[in-house]
């Protein structure tokens, strides 16, 4: 009995560190450049759920550091980080996912958060509760939503 | 040349309406109409460039936080301030002897002492800051237990310490016996912390002026601790808010009072040498 329970709450952890058919965090394929050329899905990106991980606190919180034009509907837009009107034309789709997952490989000495990585942090903590955190961590963003927030940023050509 | 003169006319008026040049730095404001608090100065050559001025927080804030921080009748931290004042004169702990007992009246004895702390303690051989002073007082002194380190009684007593200091320049010194100290701090200043990989530079180095979400980002000076947080009606101090900043890089936060943030108060202090003490300041 106690096994089978064992097994059923291994098989939710597998659900939730990595879904069929992904690229997880540890796996993704960089380039030299930090570029990713390989969905990390295999499923296309969701440009509405896009928005919804760029403007909500609780997920990416982009629009945090980031002005966006097509977003001002949703207050308030930071300045710290680059405008991204026109992103989607200035760069290609697979170096806004190596952007999205793990900035600092493209750009070393960005603040932005690794959106995309489990592991070789400096006093990990337990999300915002000040308290430690076990690694892997939960990434910020699950694979599919950088998918999403990717396919939204495509659609950002002027 | 006549449009030269023009604008250096216009921008020596401008500079009057915004502030008055000291010796040294730009005043911003007055607190009661009387005390000169200097909000500019040039950065500190231990600085070595990073920041070429430093400038307050209250520089950042809007002008109806600013306008409470200049009189102290609109000032919220005051009632904590006379608060304070009472735990001054009372008697405390098994000696029974009150603070005013041996330092007599805080606005004599304490005058100069929130602009140099942290500091050395030879007896100790440590680095104090200001409440540990205070609770090394209280323990050792007057048989008394020592308060929360970023308790309310202790952010109190701090303000009320700092209330003769206003308008002095703050002057914590690195070298010496507390060098050491200082370069850890340093260190932690720079070291991105947590899930988000953030430092205290990334925010309050690298993006002071700039907006992040509706929140204009600060020097992250400490000239003005303890503050009275308006979100949180409250004072808070110094290690109270490091403790919030490095807990929001998703980080395990250090112990308010732990020789981590003792020695990262004393670097984030010396940022700010030469800005005036505004203890007990408004904050949003």
């Amino acid at each position: 009995m106690k096994s089978i329970i064992q097994m059923a709450v291994g098989l939710a952890m597998v659900g939730t560190v990595a879904m069929a058919g992904e690229v997880a965090p540890d796996d993704v394929a960089y380039d030299e450049y930090g570029a990713v050329a390989v969905s990390l899905t295999g499923v296309a990106g969701d440009p509405a759920n896009g928005i919804k991980i760029m403007t909500e606190r609780s997920k990416g919180n982009c629009i945090a550091c980031h002005q966006v034009t097509a977003l001002a509907e949703f207050p308030f837009h930071g300045e710290v980080g680059p405008m991204l009107d026109g992103v989607g034309a200035n760069r290609s789709e697979a170096e806004l996912r190596g952007i999205v997952a793990n900035a600092k490989i493209t750009f070393p000495e960005s603040v932005m958060p690794s959106f995309y990585k489990t592991h070789g942090y400096i006093r990990p903590g337990d999300a915002f509760t000040g308290k430690a955190g076990t690694e892997p961590l939960p990434p910020l963003l699950t694979a599919q939503e950088i998918e999403d927030v990717v396919a939204f940023l495509m659609t950002l050509q002027d | 040349m006549k449009m030269t003169v023009l604008k250096s006319a216009i921008a020596g008026l401008a500079l009057v309406a915004t502030g008055v040049m000291a010796e040294e730095g730009t005043v911003g404001f007055e607190i009661n109409g009387d005390i000169p608090i200097v909000t500019r100065v040039p950065a500190a050559a231990h600085l070595d460039g990073a920041l070429s001025e430093a400038i307050s927080g209250w520089e950042y804030r809007d002008s109806s936080t600013q306008a409470m921080q200049m009189d102290d009748f609109d000032n919220p931290a005051m009632l904590a301030v006379e608060q304070a004042a009472e735990v001054w004169n009372t008697a405390m702990g098994t000696v029974g002897k009150s603070c005013a007992d041996c330092h007599g009246d805080v606005n004599e004895s304490m005058i100069g002492i929130r602009a140099t702390y942290p500091k050395w303690n030879e007896k100790a051989g440590e680095v104090r800051t200001l409440a540990m002073q205070v609770n090394n007082c209280l323990t050792e002194n007057m048989g008394a237990e020592a308060w929360k380190y970023d308790g309310a009684d202790m952010a109190a007593m701090e303000a009320l310490i700092s209330i003769p200091s206003r308008g002095m320049p703050v002057n914590v010194a690195i070298d010496g016996p507390v060098a050491s100290v200082w370069e850890q701090g340093k260190e932690m200043y720079y070291t991105r912390y947590g899930q988000l990989e953030l430092s205290c530079a990334s925010c309050h180095e690298l993006n002071y002026d700039n907006l992040i979400r509706a929140d204009h980002l600060s020097q992250g000076q400490i000239n003005a601790f303890p503050v009275y947080r308006l979100k949180d009606t409250g004072l808070v101090t110094t290690h109270g808010r490091f403790k919030g900043c490095v807990r929001d890089t998703r980080a395990e936060t250090f112990a308010a009072g732990s020789p981590e943030f003792v020695a990262l108060e004393l670097y984030v202090a010396s940022r700010g040498n030469g800005l005036s003490v505004e203890a007990p300041a408004v904050r949003p």
